[in-house]
């Protein structure tokens, strides 16, 4: 279930005088259950290289072949594409339309075409897997918290068994529990389900704990592609981009500095206690 | 008396069914009594429907209490006929520029405020100016807001609402929807604007990070002020904070979790600087 990206551009407003270069010469393969961290700052193209992921886009340059197929030949079933690579936008709770909350979470299967009972039954699954409660679906998805909506909005996508699961900022505007409670579950799909996971963020602090590959995008263009160990190592570039590394990275380095020895390319909380703890104990 | 005060402050969504019965009240914000003084710098935190919005709307008038008072300034914002004296006192940047941003260019956009408010237009282009400099967005002045990058648009609302010479300016999760750089470009704005023209800010987040220069915190819990304090005083408290699905600054855990182990760090630590200090005093 692999995704490959040849030489991919897109330009937006082509053949004007305010046209830009949204993706340059993007070569891309995202493997089978992998778990990556798409990070840039705004506007570097990461939005623009996800919606091409599931033919919302099509590039104006290059080709995006799906298990070998390209899905913008003539021929290639876009629908069913749709339904194998999920998409759940910035903000999703804002696409809620019906009454309840199971009636929306039905509305991408039924799209799929597929029978009422199948398509009643994952939407049960979904709602399950997202750990939304039995007594709750048939409340209006409005009278929601936030991070109880998202849920649902991602159960939405969930219900269409998606192979590639795409997320745009999933734990913007949550509070610190509701974020670690979103990506625990991202986490569970991706562990249990082998699904593959693509995680567009901007906190450098959820891609260094869940990811385990790192494509950082700058102008367009990919400029690191790596673990987010290697990746993070790359302190300057990444500030020089509006980026950052986590604040466990910065802690460490500055120990670095001082003398102590210390791996200052950790980016995880419990690695770095751990690290000063044995310093602690050997001194 | 401060420049926002109230007393014993409550508000309740009163939900209705079809034919217009009560169905559900949620009291949002419940019993709150705070004092705050012409110049500080406050932040309030709190879990998503926590009531920490709702209050916030009630500063500059968009809401009024159900039951309490508040004053802005000396003015109950009950009085309908004072409403544009307290939202000229008081204004509002909230957490989608895109949202908040009408102008077709940048000056314009900014001098929108100044001209509701019945300025002269002389003095309106005076302010503009003075907005967008301290704003470090002068060299914009002739831009389309479109094409700025997310902390920029949200300088330029923060210029917007200065440009009324606010006494006070409430940021209702400013940050939420940008990339680190634009972050740190906002609360440093945030920051400067306190610091040099004693403007009462309140902020409201759920990046720790971004508080911990406030002078004081206001968490909030159910619709009430679960705790209030300096930062030092309210990051001591890890395991309360988590019992609010709220965290601490990574600095402040890592600092936890080494006291657990049993090293002698101090409470309250919320730089990394601080905590470098603290582990060169004992390793």
């Amino acid at each position: 279930m692999s995704m490959t990206l040849e030489h991919v551009n897109c330009i937006y407003s082509a053949d004007t005088n305010h046209s830009v270069h949204a993706l340059k010469d993007i070569c891309l393969t995202i493997g089978d259950g992998e778990f990556i961290g798409l990070i840039g700052h705004t506007g570097c193209g990461k939005s623009t290289l996800v919606q091409h992921l599931n033919g919302l886009i099509s590039p104006t340059d290059g080709h995006i072949y799906y298990n070998g197929e390209d899905i913008n030949a003539k021929d290639f079933n876009r629908k069913e594409l749709r339904g194998n690579v999920g998409l759940v936008f910035q903000y999703p709770e804002h696409q809620l339309f019906e009454n309840d909350v199971f009636a929306d979470v039905c509305f991408g299967p039924k799209n799929l075409g597929l029978d009422k009972k199948e398509v009643e039954l994952r939407a049960y699954e979904a709602l399950h897997s997202v750990g939304f409660p039995d007594e709750e679906f048939y409340s209006s998805p409005f009278e929601l918290s936030g991070g109880q909506k998202r849920r649902v909005a991602i159960a939405g996508v969930l219900a269409m068994k998606p192979k590639i699961l795409i997320l745009d900022e999933p734990t913007a505007g949550l509070d610190p529990q509701g974020r670690e409670d979103i990506l625990e579950l991202i986490s569970d799909l991706h562990r249990n389900e082998n699904m593959t996971i693509i995680l567009v963020s901007h906190s450098m602090d959820d891609v260094a704990d869940y990811a385990e590959r790192l494509i950082v995008m700058d102008h367009g263009s990919i400029l690191y592609d790596d673990v987010p160990q290697e990746v993070f190592k790359n302190v300057r570039e990444l500030e020089r981009m509006g980026l950052a590394v986590p604040e466990v990275t910065y802690i460490m380095r500055s120990l670095k500095r001082n003398g102590y020895e210390v791996d200052d390319t950790i980016t995880k909380i419990d690695d770095a206690v751990e690290q000063i703890l044995k310093l602690w104990s050997e001194k | 008396m401060g420049i926002i005060k109230t007393e014993k402050l409550s508000y309740e969504y009163i939900r209705r069914d079809d034919e217009g019965n009560v169905s559900g009240v949620t009291r949002a914000v419940d019993d709150v009594s705070i004092d705050v003084t012409q110049g500080e710098f406050i932040a309030i935190l709190g879990h998503n429907g926590s009531g920490k919005s709702t209050l916030a709307k009630h500063i500059n008038a968009i809401l009024t209490p159900s039951e309490g008072e508040i004053w802005v300034d000396g003015i109950n914002t009950a009085e309908a006929a004072r409403i544009w004296d307290v939202r000229q006192k008081a204004g509002m940047v909230f957490q989608n520029p895109d949202n908040q941003i009408i102008g077709q260019l940048v000056e314009e956009d900014v001098g929108f405020g100044p001209e509701n408010l019945g300025v002269p237009t002389d003095q309106i282009w005076e302010r503009v100016e003075e907005s967008l400099k301290l704003l470090g967005m002068l060299e914009y002045s002739k831009h389309s807001p479109n094409k700025l990058s997310g902390g920029q648009k949200q300088r330029v609302s923060i210029a917007g609402v200065l440009a009324m010479h606010p006494k006070c300016i409430i940021f209702d999760e400013p940050t939420a929807m940008l990339d680190p750089h634009g972050r740190r470009e906002v609360v440093r704005a945030a920051r400067a604007l306190n610091d040099v023209e004693k403007i009462t800010i309140v902020l409201i987040t759920h990046y720790m990070e971004e508080t911990i220069y406030a002078d004081r915190l206001f968490v909030m819990d159910h619709g009430r002020i679960a705790m209030e304090g300096t930062p030092k005083e309210i990051f001591s408290q890890v395991e309360k904070l988590e019992e609010l699905r709220l965290g601490v600054p990574q600095a402040t855990k890592v600092a936890y979790e080494l006291k657990k182990a049993g090293m002698p760090i101090p409470d309250g630590i919320l730089t990394r600087q601080e905590l470098r200090e603290a582990l060169k005093a004992c390793l």
